[in-house]
């Protein structure tokens, strides 16, 4: 089991080790105009030339790449190159409204996912319909799409929901809530109706397994053969594509802040591209694949823990 | 007799002209078809369908609604909205397409590499599946437009080499399934070089799967290209869908309209993708399942309504007198299928026999004549959809199915199921959970049933283990089903079987996955429990020596039908029905080396295509 | 045994000869010792002769059979098919080889591709070898003729078929070159009794009119005894007897071989209980044996 972590961790480490380099050679080649960006329109050739070398834009690729992954080795992402505001400090301020807007949708999709999808299985009939229908449905509408027609419903016609919030890391929870509530839903819709699909299709798979035949001759209530043993068994293909929404959702997450101005990771992740900004963005591009890796890895110990076949492989 | 046709281990599926005509029969499936093609037309004959550059603006009419010339109306710059769609529709659909064949062009052939030769390339490539899948798509894109320059087209390029690694896992995980068929390795022995083994053999299973993804990968790229646009990330001097979804929410408040055009296109667009994926994967099980022969079976054409009435759980009629003694009393029943068509599709017909305590009777047939599903209506874990067509089944001198059941009653047999009738199964290895050690599947049915605290039910367990023969029922007991061999895993199944002391245990080819060594140990074993148990055995088999070897009495069954019963030396010794007899003539056992068996005095292939016309009148009758 | 006699089946020269033949598959892992499969196998097949491989599964005589075939890696030793070395043949000269060598697997499922009609995938082996379409057709027709299957299979799918009948169109193919050697893993395994006799009939058949030659897997002592004329035994991949069928399968002296045959029971109760008998006596003397330290 240790080694199958140890594994795991430096295969993730290989991973973060490559996009970045990848990233920055993509940054490098991006870079040729930042100086003129930064200092804007009306200043001269040479303040240019001196910003330049200040950000030291003149030196080649590698010798910039090992410095950046030097410091960040240290903890060190440094400083925005727009407003000298530490990488750090700028992702910190904004990751916590991303992660939770994310986790909330992922665990609650999770439940609900599985849930329908065991009762789809198990009592077929109009349930089974529902969620076929729905996960057509949640496919077909991109969750922007979605999101904004939330937006001019909820926010603009009812007025229920704040259309864009103004929260912060230190905002109350009733201000949390009221603003995560739409941003959340638009975000479940497609999630849930695709997880359930997929918890349908295994359980129903696991169902027709010969040793849940056996279980029910030893006597074995249904409820438990389905709870413990088939839901578990099952579980794996569920998680699989759970990990996988995880991945896209954090990407996706940055259109749904934008559209209810949410201060995330969205709308740091948008400026600091546009603008060039190679420290903030590859602090970005860092955090994200830093987490990623870590749910992956918990994904695989999730699975190692329900199967033990994996385990001792 | 003929193995009836199962699709056992099929994964090639065949895309043909039928498969097409299914999706067009499909309501859903013709209305994406529709859709999609409406929106073709529109990206084909734009220039013919608008009369404004969707990029022209009059800025002297602005966020107006439809009329004549603009036929909905113009944006906040005075643009053609209409123009702006239907200009929109070619860039979008054509990006897409542009996604999917980048996807395609480096998924398809690095997944058939690394599926068919695996090795190095294999790793490597799976490293950078990995790299490609921790990638946050929109991320990606923002860093490779801040590099590259804000392109419709560069942008679905790269989208493209994000989407690759699901067409290679797709490619490799159905190239991996069937690498290893024998079909390949007859293809091997043939002498079809690799690149035509690919071509003929392996590309026919990926093509389907393939299909499906393009439709998919097609409507995310649409939805991920407009998520970027919308974003105003995009090029302003291109039309698409996400540019107007932008210029819309802009002016969501002056003019909700030119949002609803977009939104509705893309909902639209992506819908049908979807729509078509799911028709064309329908189509294709549809044609697998199509495979069951038409003669199988004898359809009963008599409605089931009519016939049987739903378990009355407050009924509880008494069984025929005299009958009581009996441990268990099989009347006529008969089981079936429900078809499509209304009509019910017997497995079962018309079987009786008795099993009294301490008696051993077998069930002999070849596959497809019942003696399974006779088995499993008495356990009550017939499938779903099986309805009990006639007769019935009690169990020590209650009705388990009462006369009128059309379905085993769970209520009434979860009374007996595992505490006085009990299952030894078949295949030793799929009949355990794999997640659950050995020793938890052995103490939870004696927690449950016999209501014993767990110290006790593992004291029962390793005692259990030591009665069926294990060497060291610790080191067992602790084990995971994978850990252990199929000898040993079956012995498990029989401790299982008898852990809660029942009268009557049912074996379904308790043997038949074994090695013949192995077999002969498992059959002392259970004729030695038998014994010292006193229990009676319903023993379902296809083999005349473990009838032989264990058997007091025998019913012989063939399609659904029980031909002979009786005791076991007369059967074997004095077979009176002529399927038995062609049983057992069959056997080898004997036999004079290298003389022919079924063909006497006409040539083999005569004789095998005259018994396959046999079997077809058999089958049909 | 007239057939023998016919095709001189103990004369002649060996069609397939292994010698000091060693399988080992790599062992994933770094400086794991590989899988060893088989060990130091010495067999020879005679043309028109039948040498029947039995043993339980893990045995290892599936893999002496891919050996043969080339499908498993020969570590160490020889396979000589008509005096050419055939142990590392490679794919052009496996294709030549594939005139004369042919196979017909256990599983009448999974040995056929599903999506292929049943003309083309009996027309496979003969447009490898450059036949012409309608060469191949006329084959073809020809083929379904020997086995016993309708012309009109041509154009159907394997699924429409049963067990046995696939099984059928496999021996076909194998048969579709005029091979002299065919493999037959575990042809009748997979099916019922009265469809394995069918089956075994057609084997014969095609051996008396063809003058073919078998080696015939299987883990089925009495399906072995039937049809071959030579019979080896492999336990824990080797082999650990050989001789004439009659020997081998009725009073084998391998302590192994003498326990498979007294474990395979017979469809009477009777003669069932005294074989049972022998079995355990048979098993105690065994056990007596390898616990007494004079034997060792």
């Amino acid at each position: 089991m240790v080694s199958f972590i140890l594994k795991r961790i430096a295969s993730g480490i290989s991973v973060l080790v490559a996009i970045s380099f990848f990233t920055y050679c993509l940054l490098y080649f991006s870079s040729a105009n930042i100086a003129r960006n930064i200092l804007g329109e009306y200043a001269s050739q040479e303040q240019v030339q001196a910003k330049e070398i200040a950000l030291g834009l003149h030196r080649p690729l590698l010798t910039r790449f090992f410095e950046w992954a030097g410091n960040a080795l240290h903890g060190d992402f440094g400083v925005s190159w727009f407003t000298s505001e530490p990488v750090v400090s700028a992702i910190t301020t904004r990751l916590p409204i991303t992660l939770t807007l994310v986790i909330v949708s992922i665990v609650c999709i999770a439940i609900v996912a599985t849930l329908l999808g065991m009762a789809a299985a198990v009592k077929r009939g109009w349930i089974d319909r529902l969620v076929q229908g729905a996960a057509v449905v949640g496919d077909a509408i991109p969750d922007f799409v979605l999101a904004i027609v939330l937006v001019s419903v909820f926010a603009i016609t009812l007025k229920i929901f704040p259309a864009t919030s103004s929260i912060s890391p230190d905002s109350g929870a009733d201000a949390w809530a009221a603003s995560m509530t739409l941003p959340v839903i638009a975000l479940l819709i497609n999630g849930i109706a695709s997880i359930a699909q997929q918890i349908r299709s295994a359980v129903i798979k696991q169902l027709e397994r010969d040793y849940v035949r056996t279980l029910r001759s030893r006597g074995i209530p249904e409820w438990e053969i389905l709870f413990k043993h088939v839901l578990r068994s099952a579980a794996p293909a569920g998680l699989t594509v759970l990990s996988l929404k995880f991945v896209g959702m954090l990407g996706g997450v940055v259109i749904i802040e934008q559209i209810f101005a949410l201060p995330g990771m969205g709308a740091l992740a948008v400026q600091s591209t546009s603008m060039g900004d190679i420290p903030l963005v590859m602090g970005v591009v860092l955090y994200t694949v830093i987490i990623v890796i870590i749910v992956n890895l918990l994904v695989d110990l999730i699975n190692g823990w329900l199967n033990p076949k994996v385990r001792v492989s | 007799m003929s193995v009836p046709v199962e699709l056992v281990g099929q994964s090639g599926t065949v895309v043909r002209s039928n498969v097409i005509k299914k999706i067009l029969k499909n309501p859903l499936g013709l209305s994406a078809v529709v859709v999609l093609l409406f929106m073709v037309v529109l990206a084909v004959l734009a220039n013919v369908l608008t009369s404004f550059d969707p990029n022209f603006a009059n800025i002297g009419k602005t966020l107006a609604s439809g009329d004549a010339v603009n036929l909905l109306g113009t944006d906040s710059v005075g643009r053609d909205v209409w123009s702006r769609l239907v200009f929109g529709a070619r860039t979008t659909l054509l990006s897409a397409l542009l996604c999917a064949a980048v996807a395609i062009a480096i998924g398809l052939p690095s997944g058939l590499v690394a599926g068919y030769y695996g090795g190095k390339f294999d790793g490597v490539s799976n490293w950078l599946v990995n790299v490609l899948m921790s990638l946050p798509g929109i991320i990606v894109l923002l860093t490779v437009r801040a590099a590259l320059g804000p392109s419709v087209w560069l942008s679905m390029v790269a989208f493209g080499i994000l989407m690759a690694p699901g067409y290679f896992r797709l490619t490799r995980t159905a190239v991996q399934s069937v690498r290893n068929e024998l079909y390949v390795d007859a293809a091997r022995v043939a002498g079809l070089s690799d690149t035509a083994i690919m071509s003929r053999h392996i590309f026919s299973v990926v093509r389907a799967p393939i299909i499906i993804q393009t439709a998919v990968i097609c409507g995310v790229a649409i939805a991920i290209q407009s998520g970027l646009e919308f974003l105003g990330l995009g090029d302003p001097s291109v039309a698409t869908w996400g540019v107007m979804l932008n210029e819309g929410f802009k002016n969501i408040y002056l003019s909700p309209l030119l949002l609803v055009w977009p939104a509705l296109a893309i909902g639209l667009t992506i819908g049908a993708l979807v729509l078509l994926a799911n028709a064309i994967r329908d189509a294709l099980e549809d044609a697998e399942k199509i495979k069951a022969p038409k003669r199988g079976g004898n359809t009963a054409q008599a409605s089931l309504a009519t016939v049987r009435r739903r378990p009355d759980r407050t009924f509880s009629a008494v069984v025929e007198a005299g009958t009581e003694h009996h441990l268990v009393k099989v009347s006529h029943l008969g089981v079936g299928y429900p078809q499509a068509d209304g009509s019910i599709k017997k497995v079962v017909d018309d079987v009786s026999f008795h099993v009294d305590r301490g008696e051993v009777l077998g069930i002999v047939g070849e596959s497809g004549s019942g003696k399974s599903q006779t088995a499993f209506s008495i356990l009550g874990l017939l499938p779903d959809a099986a309805r009990i067509v006639g007769g019935s089944i009690q169990f020590d001198g209650k009705y388990t199915v009462a006369p009128t059941d059309d379905r085993v009653s769970q209520t009434r047999l979860s009374e007996y199921r595992g505490k006085r009738i009990s299952y030894i199964p078949q295949e030793p290895m799929s009949n355990l959970d794999p997640a659950f050690t050995i020793g938890y599947q052995l103490v939870t049915p004696m927690m449950r049933v016999l209501k014993i605290s767990k110290s006790e039910a593992t004291k029962r367990a390793l005692k259990l283990l030591d009665d069926v023969g294990i060497r060291f029922p610790e080191k067992t007991f602790e084990a995971y089903p994978h850990e252990v061999s199929g000898g040993m895993a079956q012995r498990v199944l029989i401790a299982g079987a008898i852990s809660c002391e029942p009268d009557l245990i049912i074996a379904d080819e308790p043997t038949t996955a074994l090695d013949v060594t192995v077999q002969a140990d498992v059959l002392d074993l259970v004729r030695d429990l038998q014994k010292r148990l006193g229990v009676g055995v319903i023993l379902v088999t296809h083999n005349f020596g473990v009838v032989a070897d264990l058997c007091d009495r025998v019913a012989v069954m063939q399609n659904g039908r029980l031909v002979e019963d009786g005791d076991v030396r007369d059967i074997l010794r004095n077979p009176k029905d002529p399927y038995t007899q062609k049983l057992l003539s069959s056997m080898l056992e004997d036999k004079e080396p290298m003389t022919m068996l079924v063909s006497a005095g006409m040539p083999a292939a005569q004789a095998a295509a005259r018994n396959d016309e046999r079997d077809e009148k058999e089958m049909a009758r | 045994m007239s057939t023998t006699k016919h095709h001189g089946a103990a004369s002649g020269a060996e069609l397939l000869t292994v010698s000091g033949l060693d399988v080992e598959y790599p062992l994933k892992g770094f400086r794991r010792k590989p899988f060893r499969a088989l060990t130091d196998i010495n067999i020879s097949v005679k043309p028109g002769e039948t040498l029947g491989l039995v043993g339980e599964s893990g045995s290892g005589k599936t893999t002496l059979g891919r050996a043969v075939l080339g499908l498993a890696p020969v570590t160490r030793g020889t396979i000589t098919f008509e005096g050419n070395d055939i142990s590392h043949a490679t794919r052009a000269e496996r294709r030549r080889l594939g005139r004369d060598l042919q196979v017909v697997f256990q599983d009448p499922y999974t040995s056929l591709n599903p999506s292929m009609e049943i003309g083309s995938i009996l027309a496979e082996p003969l447009g490898v070898q450059g036949q012409s379409p309608a060469q191949a057709r006329a084959r073809v027709r020809e083929l379904l003729d020997q086995v016993g299957l309708p012309s009109d299979a041509i154009n159907r799918l394997p699924r429409e078929f049963s067990g046995g009948q696939r099984q059928r169109v496999a021996i076909a193919r194998a048969l579709a070159l005029s091979p002299k050697l065919i493999v037959c893993d575990e042809p009748v395994s997979a099916l019922d009794l009265s469809t394995q006799a069918v089956v075994l009939d057609l084997f014969l058949q095609i051996q008396r009119d063809t003058g073919v030659s078998y080696l015939f897997v299987s883990h089925d002592l009495d399906v072995v005894r039937h049809i071959s004329h030579r019979v080896a035994v492999m336990y824990h991949g080797e082999i650990v007897e050989q001789g004439p069928a009659h020997v081998v399968t009725r009073s084998p002296e391998h302590p192994y071989t003498q326990r498979l045959l007294l474990a395979s029971p017979v469809p009477d109760p009777d003669r069932q209980a005294k074989r049972r008998n022998d079995r355990h006596r048979l098993l105690d003397a065994q056990r007596l044996e390898e616990a007494s330290p004079i034997s060792a």
